[in-house]
């Protein structure tokens, strides 16, 4: 490497980085400090922390909406891995001509786009509230029923359950094990890294969800944290400190779960196109 | 072939025993996904307010093609496609090229931090990108102290510059999700043919559009298709960041949808009709992208 596209090389890629973690220092840093200092486009921390933290916790609803989106997030992703992953070993280990068929069908359901989903779902879920309340609409099983299964986590499972040694079935068969004590003691203990990728991936994207809690969750005791958040945002006059620490605190947990788990993450991502 | 005390064969009982466990997953991806995909269908020949609706034929159908909103908002949907989606492939290739080198020095670093946007809620990065773009806000200050621009951009209230905002951000947002996906790939590409074409004397710039690109296509043609879905998808940012304003310089298809659904008074029937562009629209550039790929062979 010539020493000219040395230096380029390092000052694009140091730019690179300097953009992606610029808006996190700011967000960070805006939290210690106070509105106004904001606006002024303060770049060193303040002393507001603390300040920032009683006036969020005092005028919003975050430790309901922190524990209606975790609650949602830890259920969708338990539910989520245990349907997929006994759906994807079940393709795999099963196969036959009539279930690649229906294989291929659930895999169209990737094609569609949940705008086009949104109002029958409403619908739907509107009905429902008459005759089953408990998972009728603002409710969080209105929120989780429709996103606990998708045809991609299938796909990823079924994907890696390739990889598990088939020998392990007839094995565990000849130790008289029923067919989903074999799943359980075998398959799940085996896949661990599988089931990992699997739940960061889900668990992000339900404690990101947006769009359609929007519409389902109506009542203030019942919001998400993007809910809150979205809220915080389209006052006419926000307090920007104290907006940034809701944003960070929303963000905690999924950087927390990725640097945690990076090589899962990785590893679920590039599964998706094995 | 042995029965047991069911009768049935073995193979037919380990059969049965592979429907049980797709059961459940089939059963809820056929009520949340495809049965509301045949209501919609049916919606879209309905019109009317709320739960009132009559069919009314293709009614719905006729007024999507007159409609200027919706055509703002497919152009703009088109807009932030053709603009956002090729230049952030091309900037994911070229930093994961840049980064595949194993003599750089920092190369965790480098990836950590340029994946690091995946990790925020698009609601979260969202409400951050317009405080940092506002008339007053922190980038249009540091580009008047560098002395680049002379007044402040009207990133967020200026139909152009609304547009151009809301590309940065979703860029900032999904490279480093693309790049991994390329840096993974290129770790697969056996090194001894770049030594070849070094040594036949071939050019980085040969050695990307004649070795790189072509052995990455598939994951190119992966990305791209999602990147699309994605982009006409389009809901979080502009809601969050423009609300679809100056006028509906920003509006996007899906963020209309909504609008007609819960914001206007409420017509699903026609809402329906709009949500059906988009799967159209999806199936017919997903074919497109295959086709242009396949191709290329």
């Amino acid at each position: 490497m010539s020493k000219l596209k040395r230096v380029f090389t390092y000052a694009f890629l140091g730019g690179a980085a300097f953009v992606s973690i610029f808006p996190f220092l700011w967000m960070v840093v805006s939290a210690t400090n106070k509105s106004v200092d904001v606006t002024k486009g303060r770049l060193l921390p303040g002393s507001h922390f603390l300040d920032n933290f009683r006036k969020l916790a005092e005028s919003t609803d975050l430790w309901t909406s922190l524990w209606n989106s975790a609650k949602i997030s830890v259920l969708t992703t338990i539910l989520a891995i245990v349907i997929a992953s006994l759906a994807g070993y079940g393709f795999e280990i099963y196969r036959s001509r009539a279930k690649d068929i229906v294989f291929s069908i659930l895999l169209l359901s990737m094609m569609i786009p949940f705008a086009a989903l949104m109002i029958p779902l409403y619908r739907m879920f509107a009905n429902i509230s008459g005759s089953l309340p408990a998972i009728g609409i603002d409710t969080m099983a209105s929120v989780m029923l429709p996103t606990i299964t998708t045809a991609f986590l299938i796909f990823f499972f079924r994907q890696n359950s390739k990889m598990f040694p088939k020998d392990m079935v007839e094995a565990g068969r000849i130790d008289g094990l029923s067919e989903l004590g074999i799943f359980f003691k075998i398959f799940m203990p085996t896949m661990k890294t599988t089931y990992a990728a699997a739940g960061i991936i889900t668990f992000m994207s339900s404690w990101n969800n947006y769009l359609w809690p929007l519409i389902v969750l109506q009542s203030p005791e019942q919001k998400t944290i993007p809910l809150l958040i979205s809220n915080l945002g389209s006052g006419y006059s926000p307090d920007y400190g104290l907006i940034m620490l809701a944003i960070v605190i929303a963000t905690l947990p999924t950087a927390l779960v990725f640097f945690l788990m990076q090589k899962h993450f990785v590893a679920g991502m590039m599964g998706s196109v094995k | 072939m042995k029965a047991d005390r069911t009768g049935l064969s073995i193979r037919a009982k380990s059969n049965l025993t592979g429907w049980s466990f797709i059961l459940i997953a089939v059963v809820m991806i056929a009520a949340f996904y495809f049965y509301p995909m045949v209501q919609a269908l049916i919606l879209s020949f309905k019109t009317g307010t709320g739960s009132n609706l009559t069919y009314t034929g293709g009614s719905n159908y006729v007024r999507l093609l007159s409609d200027k909103t919706f055509l703002t908002s497919l152009s703009n949907t088109f807009i932030y496609l053709i603009i956002q989606v090729p230049v952030m492939i091309l900037l994911a290739l070229f930093i994961s090229v840049l980064l595949n080198d194993s003599k750089l020095k920092f190369r965790g670093f480098f990836r950590t931090a340029i994946f690091l946007p995946c990790v925020t809620s698009l609601v979260a990065y969202s409400v951050v990108f317009k405080y940092l773009f506002a008339a007053d806000g922190l980038v249009n200050s540091l580009l008047m102290k560098l002395s680049i621009i002379q007044e402040p951009i009207q990133w967020i209230t200026d139909p152009f510059w609304a547009k151009i905002t809301i590309i940065i951000a979703i860029t900032w947002r999904w490279t480093g999700y693309n790049m991994i996906f390329y840096l993974s790939a290129l770790q697969n590409i056996d090194s001894s043919i770049y030594e070849a074409a070094r040594i036949d004397g071939a050019s980085s710039f040969k050695q990307f559009t004649k070795i790189t690109v072509p052995m990455l296509k598939p994951i190119i043609l992966f990305t791209s298709i999602t990147s699309t879905i994605g982009t006409l998808q389009l809901f979080d940012e502009v809601m969050n960041i423009t609300k679809g304003g100056p006028g509906n310089a920003t509006l996007s298809i899906s963020q209309y949808i909504y609008n007609l659904s819960f914001k206007y008074t409420a017509d699903f029937g026609y809402a329906a009709t709009v949500s059906y562009s988009i799967v159209v629209i999806i199936v017919l550039l997903s074919i497109l992208q295959f086709k242009v790929a396949g191709d290329k062979k």
